[in-house]
Formats: structure tokens, sequence, C-alpha cells
């Protein structure tokens, strides 16, 4: 016999906290939440800059803090039971979820799913950057966690690509430590990150940003040595005549967030081909009933204050399901 | 110092298949390799296809080889735990005025000893590979092509080597070799082997070690190709390794099943100066999107997940396998591109005869392990398989590449085996090779590297010295 849940929520980060609490205030008394990591939070943990809460909380948090207030809210509700280092690895249609955790597997069915397991970067891949595969490319993700959670530099000079928040903050970041960083290229006319991370991060510390313009090709064997950066027309065609090689070592990646949903995938959710979120016909709500989403694997939101009022709905909503189920 | 019977220069697959090879015997055999990890050089950009025999000159040795290697690949794979897939190819005509084409095409390779080749038409295409270009009006077939993991193949082969008591040396960059006496006397960045026989199967540089003993008689040209890995989630993309009719250089642009799920469209085919350009370009990106679409329409440039490029090292139009008249003792293994893989123990078989008639004597061993543990992966075994597993070593259920469900076990265990470097352990485990490309996953790799490596962090490295990840600790405030 397979064991029940009344709700399962797949990841504990802010979006998956919020749901938690939520649906815990709205009755639901069986929660288990699913968090791959070795505590809660999600990415908020690496996120050790200031701006978070301000809408939320009122107050200027750090991401760290602003996390904190939820794990110790959900911490202090039995009826939530949180398994930490789990790994779902299949979920399907009729709710069947399997997780592995050091030492165990489990199968279990939930009567509701919320999936709250936010987003990946896109990459360099996905944006098709000719030339060499050298060490010294980094996801500006990953180059954030290989600074704030591992204390390590992951390059000394610097190209960002792409204007995203993330690599905005990273280039101030990679600045405070001491490396150089050369430039922001950005292939639109605009930056895609908010302005208030455009003014603090780049702005205010002289970090070149070359908007309408792409790199064009990566150079070096074993190392990153160097980019070729070339201005674009209004078709994203690079403009002959424009190129330009500015050496660094190290090339960050920021060209935006996709929802992480292969699981959704597999359970047969419809995905919209482009976005990756699910197609849905209200907030947080998939094409199949009873499993729901909220947070950035719903769809990639600005800033986590949102994630968070959004990912309560989300809370609300399942429990709603339930009563109507019972 | 120390002496051997045979010292092989080149650590890539066919240097690995002649190890394995040589250790059934009571001999003392060294295989020595340039890069940090064995297959780093033109094996680490294989597509892992195992060739039937097909578009290959009825009088070629690469064709005989091609042949009998597609046969041992299958007994090897078997004892070393690879997986081998015969999933069969199809080479595609569109128009029926290439029908001919595809009969003479059958006809040389049944001269080669091809079994089982068809001339199938389009309702045999519409049923069997639906996503199929509809315009696709005859195929031909032939059952016996195959997939495995590149580099499993050298990796496992290599391992069941030392097992039987080959030594492998990295990081051994031959610089010069001269003849003393009897033996060779071979000046490596490791110090100083003796030998009584050298098989030099240096890939790309197997013409500087064949000028080293004074043969000039070849050189290595290296040939570009660009190939473009899709996500595993189009697994079922096509059932078969889908051709197009060959042109004079290459075997063109292909949709090709890989071992671990992902379909992969490539390579080109461009002859390059440097034989360290591994560049990819927005031209060849274009060219394979396009020859691949005509093979399979529905092919998304979106799901491209990963691509790379590597280099076969051509000379001429065949391989160069051959015992040196004039350097006594010394056999060259050069040329070896496609289907240098799939002929690879075939090629093994044949260095071992030229070394017995350049008077080397075989004796077995009365103690061979033929057999090698299958490596486990979660992603390929059954979910009660993966619990009893979890159940045996809690480190199977601790996942650290999400996308492609890569437990710390298999990570340790991998480095246990060899790896040394971050692609080692992606090679070896597909830990960072998925969708995400490693952001989840590489601060993870690098610290059980370095913990199981007894290393600082700082000193773990992509695929080798000059490539370490980090600059540094960061600064402490």
């Amino acid at each position: 016999m397979l064991r029940e849940r009344e709700l399962i929520i797949v990841g504990g980060g802010p979006a998956g906290m919020a749901a938690a609490i939520a649906a815990h205030e709205s009755g639901v008394r069986d929660i288990l939440v699913l968090e791959r990591d070795y505590c809660l939070g999600g990415i908020l943990n690496q996120c050790i800059h200031t701006g978070f809460g301000i809408r939320h909380f009122k107050e200027v948090l750090a991401g760290p803090e602003y996390a904190d207030r939820y794990v110790n809210q959900i911490q202090s509700i039995p009826e939530i039971e949180i398994s930490i280092k789990s790994f779902v690895v299949k979920l399907t249609r009729e709710k069947v979820l399997t997780y592995l955790k050091p030492g165990q597997m489990h199968e279990v069915k939930a009567k509701a799913i919320i999936m709250a397991t936010g987003c990946r970067e896109r990459t360099r891949e996905m944006i098709h950057i000719a030339g060499t595969r050298p060490s010294g490319i980094f996801s500006a993700g990953l180059a954030q966690r290989l600074m704030n959670i591992d204390a390590l530099l992951p390059g000394k000079e610097v190209l960002v690509v792409g204007s995203g928040d993330i690599g905005l903050i990273m280039a101030r970041r990679f600045t405070l430590e001491g490396a150089k960083v050369k430039g922001v290229v950005e292939i639109a006319k605009t930056t895609r990150g908010l302005v208030r991370n455009r003014v603090q991060c780049i702005e205010d510390f002289n970090i070149p940003i070359y908007f309408s313009h792409k790199i064009s090709k990566i150079y070096g064997r074993n190392r990153v040595e160097a980019v070729d950066v070339v201005q674009v027309d209004d078709t994203y065609k690079e403009i002959q005549g424009t190129l330009f090689k500015v050496p660094c070592d190290t090339i960050l990646i920021s060209v935006g967030l996709i929802p992480e949903n292969e699981l959704m995938e597999m359970a047969g959710v419809k995905l919209d081909k482009k976005t990756n979120s699910p197609v849905s016909d209200g907030l947080n709500k998939t094409s199949i009933p009873g499993i729901f989403s909220c947070g950035n694997s719903f769809k990639v939101y600005d800033i986590v204050d949102s994630v968070t009022r959004d990912s309560i709905l989300a809370g609300h909503l399942a429990a709603e399901y339930l009563k109507g189920a019972k | 110092m120390k002496r051997y019977d045979v010292v092989i220069i080149g650590g890539g697959v066919v240097g690995a298949s002649i190890a394995r090879k040589l250790s059934q015997y009571r001999l003392k055999i060294a295989l020595l390799e340039k890069e940090e990890e064995l297959a780093f050089g033109v094996s680490k950009s294989n597509s892992g296809i195992i060739h039937p025999g097909t578009q290959n000159p009825p009088n070629s040795l690469k064709g005989h080889l091609c042949v009998q290697g597609n046969y041992l690949m299958r007994k090897i794979a078997m004892d070393l735990g690879v997986d081998f897939k015969e999933v069969g190819e199809l080479i595609v005509a569109f128009q029926e005025n290439e029908i001919p084409e595809l009969l003479r095409l059958k006809k040389e390779a049944e001269l080669l000893g091809v079994p089982g080749l068809e001339i199938v038409d389009r309702a045999w295409l519409r049923k069997r590979e639906p996503n199929l270009n509809a315009e696709a009006c005859a195929a031909l077939y032939a059952p016996t092509a195959g997939i495995v993991s590149p580099y499993r193949v050298v990796y496992d082969n290599a391992e069941n080597a030392v097992r039987n008591g080959a030594e492998i040396h990295t990081l051994a960059e031959v610089e010069a070799i001269t003849k003393k006496d009897t033996f060779f006397v071979i000046r490596t960045k490791k110090g100083i082997f003796n030998a009584k026989y050298i098989v030099n199967s240096a890939g790309l540089f197997s013409d500087r070690i064949a000028n080293m003993v004074g043969i000039n008689d070849f050189y290595v040209h290296p040939r570009k190709g660009e190939e473009f890995l899709l996500d595993k989630k189009k697994e079922n993309l096509t059932n078969h390794l889908i051709f197009p009719l060959p042109t004079k250089t290459s075997k063109g642009i292909l949709i090709i099943k890989t071992s671990d799920g992902n379909p992969m469209i490539g390579p080109t085919a461009e002859d390059v100066e440097s034989k360290d350009d591994l560049s990819t370009s927005d031209e060849g990106l274009a060219k394979v999107i396009s020859a691949a679409k005509r093979l399979v329409p529905s092919i998304d440039e979106n799901d491209i997940i990963s691509y790379f490029a590597g280099l076969r090292p051509a000379s001429g139009k065949d391989f160069i396998i051959r015992r040196e008249k004039s350097v006594p003792g010394f056999i060259t293994v050069a040329g070896i591109q496609s289907p240098g893989l799939t002929a690879a123990p075939a090629i093994a078989a044949l260095v071992c005869r030229l070394l017995g008639e350049s008077g080397l004597t075989f004796k077995r061993k009365i103690f061979f392990h033929a057999h090698r543990k299958k490596t486990i992966h979660l992603f390929t075994i059954s979910p009660e398989h993966t619990k009893s597993l979890i159940r045996k070593d809690p480190a199977y259920g601790d996942i650290v590449c999400r996308c492609e469900i890569v437990s710390r076990k298999e990570i340790e265990d991998s480095i246990s085996r060899g790896a040394r470097t971050a692609d080692g352990v992606k090679f070896r485990t597909r830990a960072q090779a998925g969708r995400c490309h490693g952001t989840f996953c590489t601060s993870r790799v690098l610290k059980i590297l370095a913990e199981k490596c007894k290393k600082p962090v700082t000193e773990i490295t992509k695929r080798g010295k000059g490539s370490e990840i980090v600059k540094g600790e960061k600064r402490v405030a």
C-alpha cells in the first residue's frame, strides 16, 4: 500500500515555504515539504545582497534574512513535516511521487501537490556562443554560489554576458572582492534587470555596459583568455566593423531564467514550449487537477516579495481543492 | 629504471584497447598519456557509434577492421560491463534516382561482409521511423549498427588492463625516443621508460612521435567536427542512427542516438590548421541544424543543451597500421579516424599480430581477469534496484547532479576509478552534462574531487593544469 499524504510541496525555497504555511492556515493538517538541498531557503541562501522584503515586510533584508523569517515560522508548525536532502525523481499524473534521500527511497501518493521547484539559468549553450570551451565560463548563479557559500573567487577579470539581475549583482560582487569587471554586454537596447540594480551595481561602480552588443566568440584552450564583442542591429545581426576583443579570464552568463518543470512535464502537465511555464487558466493552476505550481516554477518573478504573495495564494488554492475533494 | 616489453603511446580508445588486449599475456606493459586523464584527446569527442561497416571501400583496411570490430565489440562490451545497444542505422535517400547509390553502398558493404543489409521502402520508414522526413523514399538498413559510450569504452578497457597488471601513466608526454642496443629509451615528462617494443597510437600527434624515430612519411591532418547534443527528453526522436547519403569527405551530418539517451546531431567536417583548435562556430551550427532538419524536420534548435568540437586524426584515406621495417620493434597506428572506435578491438588484435611478427612472444596468463563489474548509473537502472542500492549505501540516495540524476556515490566511485578532473567526472558519470550545464552541481563536484583527491579546491581543474575552475580563495574580510 502506498502511503498517502494530504499535501506534498516540492521545494523548500520561499515559494514552497509560503505555500506550506498558507495551506496550514487554511486548515490543511498533513503537509510534507520536500527540499533537495541541505537546508530550507532555496536560492535566497546565496543572495547575500540586500533589497529583499521591501514590499512584503516593509523592511530591507538580505536573502538569507528573508528566508530565515519563513524558516522560523515553518519550523514552529508541527503539522508541516520537512524532509531535506530529498530529491524527487518521479511524479505521475496520479500524483504519486518517488523521492530519494541518503539511505532511503520513498514512494508516496498525495491528494494535492504544489510544485515549487524554482527556476534555472539559461546557459551559454542555449544562446549558442561560438568558440572554445575552457574553464572560466559560469552561470551568474553558480558564480554567486561559489563566492557566497563556498568562499571561492571564480575569476579575476570578468566579463558579464546579459544584464539579468543576478549578472548585475554579481558584477558588483566581483568588484567588491577585488576582481576587475571588464563590462556587461547586453544584446537588447536596455537592461533586463531592475533599474535599482543597474544604478547600484553598475553605474555606481563605473562598470562599462554595452547595450546592443553581444559576444560572438570565446577564446582560450584551458582557461578563458578573451572574448569578441560585437555590436548588433535591431534584428540582433552583427554590424560589420564593430568587433573588438576583450581580454578576460572569466565569463558570467546571465541571460534569463527558465522555470524548472521537468517533473511536471514527466507527469504530463502541459507546459508552454517557449516559457516552460505550465499552461494554465489561472494563477498557480496546471492542466492536471490537484497539481499546483507556484513561485518561479510557475513563472519567473522579478522579486521574491511577489513570489511570496502568489505562493500564499497557491497554499490557499490547494487547501480549497482538498476541501472540495473530501 | 623500469623496463617494459611494450610501451603504448597515447591513451585514447586505440591505446586503451591495445593495453587491455596485451594484458592477457605475460608481458610488462605501460600506457603513456600526455593529458591528465585518458580519452582527453580525439576519443573524448567520439560520437559513440559502432558502425556496421557500410560506407567503406571494400578493399580498405578500415572497412575490414570495422566489420571485425563491430563483432568483437559486443563481447568486449559484455566483458567490461559497457552498455552496447544494437539500434541499427538507416542511410536515407530522398529521391528515386538515389536508390542505385543505396544499392551500390549495399553491394560494397556486402563485399566487406556486413550482415543483414536491406533496402527498405517508404512504408517501412513511416512505420518504424515516424519522425523521419516524409520525403524520404528509401533507405539502406544496417541492423548491426550500435551505440556505446565512447568514454566508458576507453576507461573500462584501461581499468581492466590495470587489473591485469598493465601500468598507466598520465601527464607523461613523450619528449624523445632513442634506441639503445635492443631497446628503446623513451624520455617523458614523467621520467624515462625503457621498452623493447613501442606502439604509437598517439592520435593527432602520432606523426610527431613517428618523427622521433626518423619516420617522416605521413602527416596527421586535424579535421574538425562540430557536434550538438540535444536534451535527453528527446531520447526517442529517432529509433535508428540516421545517415544521409555519404559525400566524398565524410559520412555527412547524422542524427545520432547516444548511449546516455541524448540525441546528437552533427558532425561537420572541416580541415583545420591547429591540432588544438576545438572551437565551434556559428556557421557549423547553421550547417548542422539545416542538414539535421532535412532528415528529421521536428528537430528544434532550442533543444540543444550542449555542443563541442573534436578533431579527427586524418592521414590519407585509410588507417595506417604497420610495423616499421626501418625501426624494428616500432608499430605505427595512425590516421585512425572514423570508424576508429568500432575498429579498436580489431586494431588491437592486428597490433598483437604485428608485434608477434616483430619477434614478441605471447604467453597467456594463467589468471586473466576478463570481466569487470559494471559501473552503476542510477539513471539506467530500475527503481527497485535503486532502492536496494540506497539501502546498502546511503550515498546512492544523495543526489548531486539533478539534471542527470547522479549520486554522490557514483561521483566518489568515478574518482576511485581514476577521475581527477571535473571533465573526467563528467565523462564517467554525466554529472554536469545535463541541461543546467553544471550550474547546480559544480560546487559539490569540486568539493568531492578536492576531498577525495586530497587537494585544495583551487587546484581542481576542468581538464588538467591551466584549467583550474576557480581562481582562488576569496578574500577574508
